[in-house]
């Protein structure tokens, strides 16, 4: 009898336990949703390698996801234009984290987009993980506990391209800059790049952005007879420089350096006015099996092949959805403390992980764009220089400015 | 060296020679604008797409049919006006007794359409058109060295402007043309078919942006947004001209391009808004504009 009653005890009481632990799982994923927001530019200057492209990646990753681990929650994205503008940007996720109950948004491609979104994410006590943004001032000044940078920065892409510029011998530097906080950041970390190596800054000058034609300050850096001109834009305005520096002779006498330019930049010019540059890049498709597959993929969705933002974006999001399988939360604290605690390594990211300031280290490229005569299938354009270590290639947390950083 | 405010007059030169080309566009672009509303009082918001379907007109004829840039300089605005026709015939035919308000909703509808068709077809990077073998190279002025195609587009540019002002200010047709604004009921009774000249001038408005987007090709990216980054500033010229001055739109698209060269030059942030601050002056010392008659 005694023994019955014990069994009946501990039934009962494993019974309780079972059910307060299923309740307990139940609450920490509210709703049982982990709802993604994709917010990005849809139509703008950066829409080709951001926009619809990584949409369809966070697709991919969401799929992919729940093939590979069948999880108890539902996942569902919802996605939007931010327009490359603040005010649109902090009002979109300002509703989707109180209305549509997002739990977490990705890409914002442009610095003040990403900027005001982690701004309104730290009010709300939500995650941000920026794949297309890269002003250095996101994990510096700007930082906060719930926002990651994922894919690059402006000091990698800057001082990786400037570095390698002035060991070829580009020592004389001229910037023709975007007039907005990612220009004027890319300037900065680069001309830091340059002066460690021996170069020297002769001038710079700052263009509205968007900017159709830049001829004017082109004939500006000619006339400052600056070996290299540094490119601290992006998208159509890098586009239209490579462009109208051929027309007016500016190149070949002088060198010119994409701080930041994307596979989709290259492909849009052609090889023939961009061939022999240098670029630093966090992904290229055609590096390794891994990278092709993936690539591949995509490219059946977009018949183009993804930008590094693209490719990015697909590796934060899975990153982000395994801290959530993991803790079976999708609290902020407790997935934030998830993801920087996990090593990141797949198809994008090599050594990778996420420190202290948000910013997510790995190791990056040097690449140089090929020769018309050396590219021998579609989309065959950089051949990889070096492999810069995740230690080497973002700026040393003994230089961060972020107050999260204890030194 | 003589230098003015610090900058040197050979390099004030040369940017003032690049405020020439880019006032060219503005010139070319804004006459189309002000003659289509000089006609039909249209707001033809659509201008700017027109100009970009312009340039993938070029694009399209050397890739798929191997047509090179003097040909596309013909036959893309004859495709550009039809376009223009038919968008007359079956859209703007029903509005010209409302509000002008409802022609501007129209037009900047179609330029959205079109726009996202073509962004969503080559995304907005764009496509590369070279600059053709005869007007490659640069030419030593000896204050600057010019691409040949930059004076060759504002020599082109300068041609069709004052073409245009001549057969509309000093011919019959163009009398005919200004009759049939000014009193389109009276016009028809005396038995010119006004209908046909207002779809015809509609057609030729919607030609000279296809025109101009063909002497855009080879200078910028063939871009799907080529023409929403134009469109703010050209209607700007318009109305500081005077809306539907023909002389107006010439004169002052070629005058705020070069003063646009200038704020490069000495201000350069200034530069995208220059254009606006002189919009807003002249709105308030004239409100019709510079050449425009006050109603």
């Amino acid at each position: 009898m005694m023994l019955k009653n014990n069994k009946l005890r501990s039934v009962c009481l494993a019974s309780l336990l079972a059910l307060g632990i299923q309740q307990g799982a139940q609450a920490q994923i509210s709703d049982n949703v982990v709802k993604i927001g994709v917010l990005t530019d849809m139509s703008g200057p950066y829409s080709d390698f951001s926009g619809k492209g990584s949409v369809t990646a966070t697709q991919m990753a969401i799929s992919d996801f729940e093939k590979k681990y069948h999880p108890k929650f539902k996942i569902e994205m919802i996605s939007a234009d931010h327009q490359d503008k603040a005010d649109i940007t902090s009002d979109k996720a300002r509703q989707w984290f109180d209305r549509e109950h997002v739990d977490m948004i990705t890409d914002l491609v442009s610095s003040t987009a990403g900027l005001s979104a982690m701004k309104v994410a730290k009010e709300k006590n939500k995650i941000v993980i920026i794949t297309g943004a890269g002003s250095s001032k996101i994990t510096n000044a700007g930082c906060n506990d719930v926002t990651v940078l994922y894919v690059y920065d402006t000091y990698a892409t800057g001082q990786g391209t400037a570095k390698a510029v002035v060991k070829q011998g580009g020592k004389t530097w001229f910037f023709l800059t975007a007039d907005y906080v990612f220009g004027h950041s890319l300037e900065t970390d680069a001309t830091k790049a340059i002066k460690l190596a021996g170069g020297q800054v002769l001038g710079s000058v700052s263009h509205p952005f968007p900017s159709r034609d830049l001829s004017s300050y082109l004939l500006k850096a000619q006339a400052s007879g600056a070996q290299v001109i540094g490119l601290a834009n992006a998208g159509d305005d890098t586009i239209n420089s490579i462009k109208q520096a051929a027309e007016f002779g500016v190149t070949p006498k002088q060198h010119l350096a994409a701080l930041l330019i994307f596979i989709s930049d290259v492909h849009s010019v052609g090889l023939k006015q961009t061939q022999g540059m240098y670029l630093t890049t966090g992904f290229y498709w055609d590096r390794t099996p891994e990278t092709r597959a993936f690539s591949k993929r995509y490219f059946n969705v977009m018949q183009k092949m993804p930008s590094m933002n693209q490719a990015g974006v697909y590796s934060a999001v899975m990153h982000y959805l395994e801290a959530v399988q993991a803790t079976g939360s999708d609290d902020t604290k407790t997935v934030m403390t998830e993801m920087k605690k996990t090593p990141i390594n797949d198809f994008y990211a090599h050594n990778g992980h996420i420190r202290e300031d948000g910013r997510m280290v790995y190791d990056m490229y040097l690449a140089q764009v090929k020769k018309p005569s050396e590219s021998k299938y579609p989309w065959d354009y950089y051949q990889i220089l070096a492999t810069i270590p995740a230690e080497e290639a973002f700026q040393p947390l003994s230089e961060s400015t972020c107050p999260l950083v204890k030194k | 060296m003589i230098e003015i405010f610090g900058v040197p007059l050979m390099a004030l030169y040369s940017q003032l020679m690049l405020g020439l080309v880019n006032g060219s566009f503005y010139a070319l672009l804004s006459l189309g604008l002000a003659v289509i509303f000089g006609m039909l009082n249209i707001i033809n918001f659509a201008h700017g797409a027109l100009y970009m379907m312009g340039a993938f007109c070029a694009w399209m004829l050397l890739s798929l049919f191997n047509v090179g840039y003097f040909g596309a300089l013909i036959i893309a605005p004859i495709i550009l006006g039809l376009i223009g026709i038919l968008i007359e015939r079956f859209l703007l035919k029903w509005l010209y007794q409302v509000d002008h308000l409802y022609g501007l909703l129209l037009t900047f509808g179609l330029a959205l359409i079109f726009e996202g068709y073509f962004r969503s077809k080559f995304g907005v990077s764009g496509e590369t058109y070279d600059v053709p073998d005869l007007l490659d190279g640069p030419v030593n002025l000896g204050f600057m060295v010019i691409p040949k195609y930059r004076l060759w587009v504002i020599f082109l540019s300068l041609v069709v402007c004052l073409l245009t002002w001549f057969v509309i200010e000093k011919t019959r047709l163009g009398s005919y043309l200004r009759a049939a604004t000014e009193n389109p009921k009276l016009t028809q009774a005396f038995g010119i078919n006004v209908p046909l000249m207002v779809m015809l001038t509609y057609g030729f408005g919607v030609a000279l942006a296809g025109l101009a987007g063909v002497m855009a090709a080879p200078i910028y990216q063939v871009s799907p947004l080529m023409g929403s980054h134009l469109i703010i500033i050209v209607f700007a010229v318009v109305v500081i001209g005077g809306m539907g001055s023909i002389m107006g739109a010439i004169v002052s698209g070629l005058g705020l391009g070069i003063v646009e060269g200038l704020t490069k030059v000495f201000y350069p942030p200034l530069s995208s808004t220059v254009v606006f601050i002189i919009m807003a002056l002249v709105l308030i010392v004239r409100p019709a504009g510079l050449f425009g008659r006050e109603k």
